[in-house]
């Protein structure tokens, strides 16, 4: 269970490489979500090649670092992820959204290894979390436990409910990172100060206050900054065992990130590539005729 | 061919235009719901809260005190899983005149899977007391069930399908009421259907007449109220339910409890889906796998035809 070290050319091959997966495979399956999963990839990236105790080979390892995808809908991100970092072939990307495969609209641990939770149902990952964190506690193991939320997505109750538990239990072992994108899938018309078209989900609201007044220990970082979020993961992992009190890292990204025609744009929630779209974005990421999903 | 969740935003824009009494409350998912299209029409009339399902029956409540009739607009089964507990207590339990709109019921909702199916909403809506349940075949009877809705007191649950069927009825169907109807007179069976799946067991039952089994074709757009004699009546010896709906509960519990509770002699068979979890995957793909495409159908109903009268069903 070797920490893996990429360096930050590597990360940013990796990126362009994995959202054109991205992109091409949902063009394929007729089906699947592009802005969460273009925005979050450089966080998965930097967890996964460098900061996950994790062993591909062994994804059911008792010590091994957990991972909670509670955006559920952004699955596709994370399967293409788990596939370059060599948990199963890439070329079963291309079974996405077909039936009869691991590679479910929304993650099943049940159905691929590497999940460690199924979510779908949005709110409920950080629940999930802390229900590991508190359990690793009590059984004394020393694994972290990391949990990605969407900037929507904490409009649900649950998450605050979650919120206050893990301050209540002082969990230090678990961190949440909340991909703030500005977008949600509808939400509300933009005003004069929002950085998209649509309006951003806490327009007016200071999403660390909340936080910091649930007793959360509060990370501001420019998710797509390898640098700055390789300092984050490293702080609030490090804070386990002595802080006594959870860590929420607040990324601020770009929805569709990578892909200019997607990069925020609410419309691209969700979306199939036309062969133009797709041209065009196989060029911007610079990816080779031969890279993609091929049926 | 129209998706009935674009009917229902369409209706929904007509009726607001006139009855300043419907409101729709979203949880950020208009542009799949097609609640968007009142948005853009009735914007004073549209609550957007966000993604909250049971902030949202709260808030539609509220607002039914003060004479508004509300429209739930989310994908069904956060209402009726994730929402149940306000949906029994404030709208079940008083009696409001919340609209319960069950988008993307059923199997079929654009590959999201497992997670997004509302394959158990009849069940659980019709053990609400005071809930009518409602589950049109079509676009057309659609459109009738909404603007039916518009002067209904009290809360109701409609079912919703997200990509659309061959239409069963006219373009200008309205009911004088929500009796189950005869589509087709047959000696041989009957089938008892209800929601698309009614679209889908015309297409059975039209392949049934062609390998030689005279079927009788019940629709039920209403699972309750329910006029039990009226149906009970419409039965002959076997019957057989489909729905796009696990087995348990659904329309096929509700005839078994009708046929059960009047000693009556009709085996009943319920097709349906079976105890268990489904997948993501196209249409097509979900209704062969999981036995509820035309063909899929006609086969399991010749199956149950060729056994002695009298066979229990299942
Ligand atoms: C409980 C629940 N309600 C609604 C949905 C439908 N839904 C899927 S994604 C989404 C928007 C999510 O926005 P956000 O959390 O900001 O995610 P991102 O922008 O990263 O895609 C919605 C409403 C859901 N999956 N679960
Ligand atoms: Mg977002």
């Amino acid at each position: 269970m070797t920490h893996h070290t990429a360096s930050a050319e590597e990360l940013e091959a990796l990126a362009r490489h994995a959202r054109w997966l991205v992109l091409s495979t949902v063009a394929d399956a007729g089906a699947g979500h592009i802005g969460g999963p273009l925005s979050q990839m450089d966080l998965l990236l930097a967890l996964y090649f460098n900061h996950l105790r994790i062993d591909p080979s062994d994804p059911h390892r008792d010590d091994r670092d957990r991972f909670v995808l509670s955006k559920g809908h952004t699955a596709i991100g994370l399967y293409t992820v788990l596939a370059l970092r060599g948990y199963f072939d890439p070329a079963e990307l291309a079974t996405f959204d077909h039936g009869d495969s691991r590679l479910q609209g929304h993650p099943d641990m049940r159905m691929l290894p590497g999940i460690d939770a199924s979510t779908g149902s949005l709110g409920q990952g950080l629940s999930v979390a802390v229900g590991m964190a508190l359990g690793a506690r009590l059984q004394q193991r020393d694994f972290h436990t990391w949990v990605l939320l969407g900037d929507g997505e904490i409009e649900e109750g649950m998450v605050w409910e979650a919120a206050y538990a893990a301050s209540r239990y002082g969990l230090d072992n678990v961190t949440a990172i909340v991909d703030r994108n500005g977008l949600q899938q509808y939400g509300w018309p933009a005003g004069a100060s929002d950085r998209f078209d649509r309006r951003d989900p806490w327009a007016g609201k200071d999403v660390g206050a909340i936080f910091r007044g649930f007793g959360w220990d509060v990370i501001d970082i420019d998710g797509h900054d390898h640098a700055e979020i390789d300092r984050a993961l490293e702080t609030a992992c490090g804070a386990r065992g002595s802080a006594g009190r959870p860590t929420v890292i607040l990324a601020e990204t770009v929805k569709g990130k990578g892909v200019s025609f997607t990069e925020g744009t609410y419309r691209w929630h969700n979306g199939i590539a036309t062969a133009d779209q797709l041209a065009a974005a196989r060029a911007e990421l610079g990816q080779p005729e031969t890279v993609g999903v091929a049926r | 061919m129209i998706a009935q969740r674009q009917v229902w935003g369409e209706t929904l824009v007509e009726l607001g235009a006139s009855d300043d009494r419907i409101v729709v409350v979203d949880g950020d998912l208009a542009n799949s719901t097609k609640a968007d299209l009142f948005a853009a029409a009735h914007p004073e009339r549209f609550v957007e809260v966000g993604i909250a399902e049971q902030n949202m029956v709260g808030i539609a409540f509220g607002l039914s005190t003060l004479g508004y009739r509300p429209w739930l607009s989310t994908f069904g089964v956060f209402l009726t899983h994730r929402a149940l507990d306000p949906i029994r207590m404030l709208v079940s339990q008083t009696g409001a005149a919340v609209r319960i709109a069950g988008a993307y019921s059923g199997l079929l909702n654009g590959r999201s899977g497992k997670t997004h199916q509302d394959v158990a909403d009849l069940a659980i809506m019709r053990t609400m007391p005071g809930m009518t349940v409602l589950a049109p075949a079509d676009e057309h009877e659609m459109r009738a069930a909404v603007r039916w809705a518009a002067d209904h007191d009290g809360p109701l649950y409609l079912r919703i399908a997200r990509d659309a069927v061959a239409p069963v009825f006219d373009i200008d169907t309205t009911w004088e009421d929500w009796a189950p109807r005869m589509l087709r007179d047959g000696g041989d069976i009957t089938v008892v259907s209800t929601g698309v799946q009614t679209s889908r067991c015309v297409d059975a039952v039209r392949l049934l007449a062609d390998r030689g089994i005279d079927a009788r074709h019940i629709h039920v757009p209403m699972l309750k109220p329910l006029d039990e004699d009226r149906l009970a009546g419409l039965l002959g010896e076997r019957v057989v339910t489909v729905e796009e709906h696990t087995m348990i509960g659904g329309l096929g519990g509700l005839v078994a409890e009708i046929v059960a509770a009047r000693r009556s002699t009709q085996t009943v068979t319920r097709l349906g889906l079976a105890d268990g979890w489904s997948e993501s995957g196209p249409d097509a793909f979900l209704l062969d796998k999981y036995g509820l495409s035309a063909s899929r159908i006609a086969d399991r109903i010749v199956g149950v035809h060729s056994r002695p009268v009298g066979t229990p069903g299942v």
